[in-house]
Formats: C-alpha cells, structure tokens, sequence
C-alpha cells in the first residue's frame, strides 16, 4: 500500500519519517527502505506521475502562448514543474530589504519528486579541494568530511542513476572508478567549437556529466555494488533498471521523462523504493514542525493535509528532514519548545545561517561559422554534452585573479527546436529586417547562437540567511521565511571575471557578443537564489557550538533528527549540488541504518 | 534546466523572473470587459491547446484586419513557406495581448496603441487607413520605425512596438510545422543512437 491517505498514518508504525521526496529525500527512502527499514515519505505537493503526466513530443504550438514562461509556469508550460515556481499561491515569503541586490528568490515545487522535476541533470563530483576550503584559503567552512568519505557514495549514486561521463583527470574533478559512469554523448558541432579555442586560452573542454541513460544501466552487474549481502534489494533494483529505457534523443529533459531515460526522484528512487512494500507515501502533506517527546528525542511530526486543511500527525523512530534547505530550515525554526525557544536543535543559534546559492552569469554570441550549416539533427541529450571545468587554480594561486574559489562552464549551441524566443529580439544582429530579409536572416541565423553560463561557487556569509517572519503566515497558519542576502566580492568579481572570459571565446570563435560584457560585477551576478542551488541554513561541522549538525548530518541537541537535503553542506562548490545531495543522502541514510541495527536509535 | 529547451534554463535563467503572480487580478478592464483568468499553476500539460480556449481572443475586426496585414508584412509567404497569417499567428498574437499575464498586459498597450499610431500615421502620410495602403507605402513608414537604435526620436515609441510586434510574429510563425521546416529544423523524433555532426558539417567549419 504504497501512497496512502493523511488518516492512515496514525495507525501504522514508521522507523523513519522522510520530510521531502527530492533528491534527498528520495535517496534517503531508497536506501533505507532498500534495507528493510519501514518509512514514511511526507510530500508537500501532489502526486505526480511522470509516465503519464509528460509532455515530450509536444510543440510549443501546441501549448498555450507558444509554450513561453508565466508566473504559474515560470520555466515555461511544458517544464515538468506544477504548482511551483518564484511564487507558490498562499504560501509566501518575505524579504528583510526592498534593496533588490538583497532579495533571495525561492524556487520552490510543491509536488513529488520536488525540485529533481526542474533541472539541468548536471552532476559533478566535488572534488578534495571542494571539502575542505577554509583550509586551503581561510574562508567559509570545512566539511567535516574529506573526498575519501563521499567517494564510495558517489560511485554508488553514479551507478544507480545513470550518470553520462568522462574521466579526464584533471585539477579537483574526480574521476570516477571503471563502471560508475556512462559513455558520454557524441559532441555536437558547437561543442567542437569550443573546445578547439578554449585550448587556445588555455582551459580544457571535457564531457559533461548528466543524469541521462546513454547506454541502458548495467543491470547485472550493478545490483551486487549497491546492495552486497542483500538478494531481495539486488532483484528489484535489477528489475526496475530494465524497465528503464535508454535514452531516445529527443525532447526536453525538462519536460520530464516519461520513459524514465533521466534522473527525476520519481524515474530512479520512487518506484524501487515503493517494490519494497516498506514506503508509505503521503502527498499534500505540508510538514508544519517536528514533534519533540519528553525524553529530548523527536517523536515524529506535525502535518497539515492540504485536502482537509486538518492537522495530523505521523511518529517514528527517526525523522530525516529533506525539504530543500530553507523549507527545512522553515520547519526547524517552527519547531518550539520549551527545551528548544528559539527553535529545534538550534541551540548555537545557527538554524538559518549561512544560506547559499550559485554565482551565475551568461553571455550570448553568435557564431558565423555556423551560419548556414547542413541541416541536421543536434538534439543528443538536449542538455550539456561538454562543459569546461574550472580550470584558473594556478592563476589564483599566482595571486591573478581578485576572488577566491573557481567557476565552470556551461553552454549549448545548436539547431535546437525553434522557440518562441529563438527569433526573438534578432534585430542586434539583423539591423531591424521584416519581410523577405526577415525569412533570409532567420534562416541563416538559426544554429549559429552559442549561449554561455557561469555556475561558480559563492562563500557563505553572516549576511545571508534567512529567519521567521514575526507578523506573516501562510494560508496553512504556518509562520513564513524573511531573507536576509548579500554578495560579497568574491563573488562579483568572480561574475565580472565570467563575462570576460565568455567575451574572449565568443570573439576567439570569430564571434560577435549579443551585449557588450557587463564589467561591473554586482550588475553581472543572477540575483540570489535564482540559480536554485539553494544550500545551508543548518550546517554540519566539528563544533556544537558553531554548527547544527555533527558529520553524520545529525543534530547535535537531538540524537533521532537528521538532515538530508543541501541544507548541512558547509560549501557550495562551483559543481551543480544534487549529485552531492543524492550521495550525502545515501551516507546518511547508511549510518541511520547502523545505529538502528545497533539498537541506538 | 533544459526548463524551455535546454537552452533556456541557462541562457534566461537569470532575465525571466517573472514575479508578483498574487498581484495576478482578472483582465477585464485590458481586455475590454472580458475576463481573462490565467491558466494555474497545474494545467493539463498533454492536451492540446488552440488560442481562444483559455481565454477569450479580443482583436475587434479592425484590429484583425490591420494585425493580419503586419504579420504578412513581417513574414510574408515565399517559395519556401506561406505567410504569417496564413499558419495561424494572427491568432497567436490575439491569444498574446488577450492573455491575463502581467508581461502579455504591458504588451497588449504596446501593441493596440501601436496600431493605432500605424493608422493615423498611414492617414497623414496618404489620406487613408494602414490596412488600405500599398505596399510601398506600408513599407515607407515600416523602414522608419524597423529598427530602434536607428530611429528618429519621433518614430522611437513606434519602434518599440514594432520590434515587439516583430518578436511576436516570428516568434509565432517559426513555432509552427511551416516555420519549422522553413528553417530546416531536424528533431523531436525517437532516435536508436546520436551519430553527432555529420562529416561535411566538420568539413565546413574547419574541424575535420
């Protein structure tokens, strides 16, 4: 009986609650339903099938206003997103300044599967440099883990979802051991581009590596790695990898996948979660606190049913919070009591703190190469086949650059399906043609655009964070978040630094840029938290004192909570933070299962 | 990520933020009196839609005509492919300016104020309506308001609408079949593997 009614709940026993089913929280159910615990997944949004419910081989003709963004469906009406976005209908949040360079935008997606339904499947490795920065040059945290810790998790997760790759053995970008990942894509022609003059300048196009099955996942093999000793969970895992098919070379992987060909909680982790027979999942179930027993320990949690608006709880052994980092934190902070005034296992005072999110920029250029290429297709795996990792250690070293930590590269090129917007604001490259010349320029325009993106990593701060709003509630009576936000300059200066270097490839290539670079770093930097690699707010650290949770993202004030979304990452490394989400989940979610065997929990 | 297709997650991420959706309040006074309601934030994504189902369209028969002679002058058809108007973007652009969004709102002033300075510009340059001009004379005001930078101060708020007014047609015409082809566009279709670009493709940007 796997998704189950608000009601049912208070009748049946749990070892663990799961508070999201995201990336964190759906690899925290996988693994520990995998190894026999009974779990209950609470989701705030609705049910959400992605076999049934997406749209792949839709045109945007086929979709209202040509398929372009909307506040309801701000990625536009074909992304796999509902009832989510900038804004969420009844349940806002506020900001502590009018300033709009201290303003953060919450991204958020009530429905299951969370975030994992909207986003680019990009997955790096951190690195060792990536765990422990401060040491290295004084600034933000260190984890209180090193590589070595996450690595045998990163291989697990790699091989579970499917991750395409290579392993090219460069600066801070792991490898991965022989069988982890998948043959990378073939490059399109664009991607050659690039690479050719980004050796020019010096830095290195490789492989990206993205949650897409270009081969079908190695099922015999695989099951024994992730699960040893474990014969049951090698057979469902081995089953529910074929019936996943590769990928077919089409279609937005934002649309979602409804032949489970990429990574979306409800493609990878759900389904063999659910053949367990250990989850329950209950959906539309908005998660108001964590219920604290008179021993100290959490005894489970406080839901509101959305479809009753009643207040309902849920106990266990355990709770595991994967809400996203801020609705985590949200939930931390509502949580009073008289042991904990100012909030559950926020006896440093540091729920909240040191919010992060990616440092992002972009610049367009237009190609003349590739005008008028031979008509083919460029589809591939619709998102990145090659990226350029950061590559400027040396050069900070050497003192050079005016900001610490590094950025990667995105970008895609391509004569991708036209969009509303691939004709739109042509003028800066036509003069202003209509009519005859119009069709002329469209057509030698179209696949000539190449866009670049700068994802790098921001240091976390005093002065970005976010609290309980004094005077605002939800529609549910649930008080809501105010942010705090502030770049500092590393973080400026490194997306002046990102305009610049995309200026140069674009011209390197023999290209024109769509819009002079933006020297002015604070003007080039996407505002915070649009970038929606939102991490922190309840870090892990070595110290009670200075940090919420101890190494195995366990809070140090109360032994059953645990944390298993970004919200505990101490760093937000340039690498895109789901892959590190999935195998800090994985890690956590193991230690929880040994000190539950161990009768400790 | 690959929110739009691939590429709009990262080229756009940053410049779409389209905020204030609770500020969202029906559109009759822009719509002339008809209620526009939006379409919420978990509409149907498999089924097809067709302008005027979601909302009501708004042209008066004026407006169609003169929005039907534009979308022809921006995209004419040729031997390649038809018209604008004949693949259906004239309703397009009403389902746009009828739409209950606060970006498709400020268009919707745009636009109808933009066809009404069209009109009376056509009548004091030769004495009659846009939608009764020749083509030379249409093209006689479309080259002075064609292009922003360009323009005469003047002819500046023209040319706002005429560059959105563009956006819209092109953005319309190449989202269809017809558009599609024209510009030879090859995709959406289940493929066994990915061969990447073709050898004479490598040939002509110099990479084989």
């Amino acid at each position: 009986m796997p998704f189950v009614d608000a009601e049912a709940v208070s009748k049946r026993e749990y070892d663990v609650i799961v508070v999201g089913s995201g990336a964190g929280g759906g690899q925290t159910a996988y693994t520990l339903t995998m190894e026999g615990a009974r779990v209950l997944v609470l989701e705030a949004g609705r049910k959400y099938d992605p076999t049934t419910e997406t749209a792949m081989f839709q045109t945007p003709d086929m979709a209202p206003l040509r398929g372009t963004d909307t506040p309801e469906k701000p990625f536009g009406f074909y992304d796999a997103t509902v009832d989510g976005g900038w804004q969420v209908p009844g349940e806002p949040y506020t900001q502590a300044s009018k300033d709009k360079s201290q303003r953060f935008e919450w991204w958020r997606a009530r429905m299951l599967g969370g975030r994992t339904n909207h986003w680019g499947r990009i997955s790096l490795r951190n690195g060792p440099y990536d765990f422990k920065p401060r040491s290295r040059d004084g600034l933000g945290f260190d984890w209180p883990i090193a590589y070595e810790d996450m690595a045998p998790y990163y291989d697990k997760v790699e091989m579970l979802v499917g991750i395409y790759g290579s392993n090219e053995g460069l600066e801070n970008t792991p490898n991965s051991p022989d069988g982890c990942l998948l043959p990378p894509p073939k490059p399109i022609v664009s991607d050659l581009l690039v690479q050719k003059h980004s050796a020019k300048l010096g830095f290195p196009t490789i492989a990206c590596h993205r949650a897409v099955l270009t081969a079908p996942l190695d099922w015999k093999n695989t099951p024994a790695k992730l699960h040893p000793g474990n014969t049951a969970a090698q057979e469902i895992i081995a089953r529910d990898m074929r019936r996943r098919s590769p990928c077919l070379w089409a279609t937005p992987c934002g649309n979602g996948c409804s032949t489970r060909s990429n990574y979306q909680s409800t493609t990878v982790h759900l389904p063999p979660a659910l053949e367990t027979g250990k989850l329950d999942i209950v959906t539309d179930a908005m998660v108001a606190e964590v219920m604290l027993a008179k021993d100290g320990r959490a005894s489970g949690v406080r839901f509101i049913d959305r479809h009753s608006g009643k207040s309902m709880q849920a106990t266990a052994r355990v709770v595991v919070l994967a809400a996203s980092a801020c609705e985590t934190v949200r939930i931390l902070l509502n949580s009073k009591s008289a042991q904990f005034p100012q909030g559950l296992a926020n006896s440093s005072g540091k729920v909240g703190k040191y919010l992060m999110d990616t440092v992002g920029a972009d610049l367009q250029g237009q190609i003349p190469l590739l005008e008028n290429l031979p008509p083919h297709n460029e589809e591939g795996a619709s998102g990145l086949h090659m990226y350029v990792p950061w590559y400027g250690y040396q050069a900070q070293k050497a003192g050079k650059l005016g900001f610490a930590r590094g950025y990667h590269i995105e970008f895609i090129g391509g004569r991708r399906m036209p969009q509303y917007y691939t004709t739109e604001g042509l003028e800066w490259i036509t003069g202003g043609s209509y009519g005859a010349k119009l069709k002329e320029d469209a057509r030698r325009y179209y696949g000539s655009m190449i866009g670049f993106a700068g994802r790098g990593e921001m240091i976390p701060n005093e002065h970005s964070y976010c609290e309980i709003d004094p005077q605002v509630n939800d529609k549910w009576g649930i008080p809501v978040l105010r942010f705090h936000w502030k770049w500092s300059e590393h973080e400026t200066r490194q997306a002046a630094h990102m305009q610049k270097t995309f200026a140069e490839l674009i011209e390197s290539m023999g290209g024109r840029v769509r819009t002079p670079p933006e020297k002015d770093g604070a003007k080039a930097i996407a505002r915070g938290g649009s970038i929606i690699h939102e991490l922190g707010g309840a870090l892990m650290g070595e110290d009670p004192q200075r940090s919420v949770l101890n190494k195995w993202c366990q809070a140090w004030d109360v032994k059953n909570l645990f944390l298993a979304d970004g919200s505990p990452f101490p760093s937000n490394a340039d690498k895109n933070p789901t892959l590190t989400i999935m195998a800090n989940a994985w890690r956590v979610a193991d230690h929880i299962l040994d000190r539950m065997r161990r009768k400790e929990l | 990520m690959d929110r739009r297709t691939s590429l709009r997650w990262m080229l756009t991420a940053a410049t779409t933020l389209q905020l204030g959706l609770l500020e969202l309040v029906p559109a009759a006074s822009a719509a002339g009196g008809v209620e526009a309601k939006p379409y919420g934030s978990d509409p149907k994504l498999i089924d097809p839609y067709h302008p005027g189902e979601l909302w009501p369209l708004t042209f008066t028969s004026a407006q169609r005509e003169l929005a039907t002679v534009l979308c022809d002058t921006i995209v004419p058809g040729d031997a390649t492919s038809p018209s604008a108007s004949a693949v259906g973007v004239v309703d397009f652009v009403d389902e746009w300016i009828s739409a209950p969004y606060p970006r498709q709102r400020k268009d919707r002033k745009t636009i109808l104020d933009g066809f009404t300075w069209i009109d009376v510009e056509a009548k004091r340059r030769h004495g009659r309506s846009a939608t009764a001009l020749s083509t030379e004379q249409l093209h006689g005001i479309c080259d002075d308001i064609c292009y922003l930078p360009k323009a005469k101060p003047e002819f500046r708020t023209a040319a706002k609408f005429f560059a959105r007014y563009r956006d819209l047609t092109a953005g319309g015409f190449y989202t269809t079949p017809q558009g599609r082809k024209d510009l030879q566009y090859i995709g959406n279709v289940p493929l066994p593997r990915f061969d990447g670009p073709p050898l004479e493709v490598l040939k002509k940007v110099g990479l084989a």
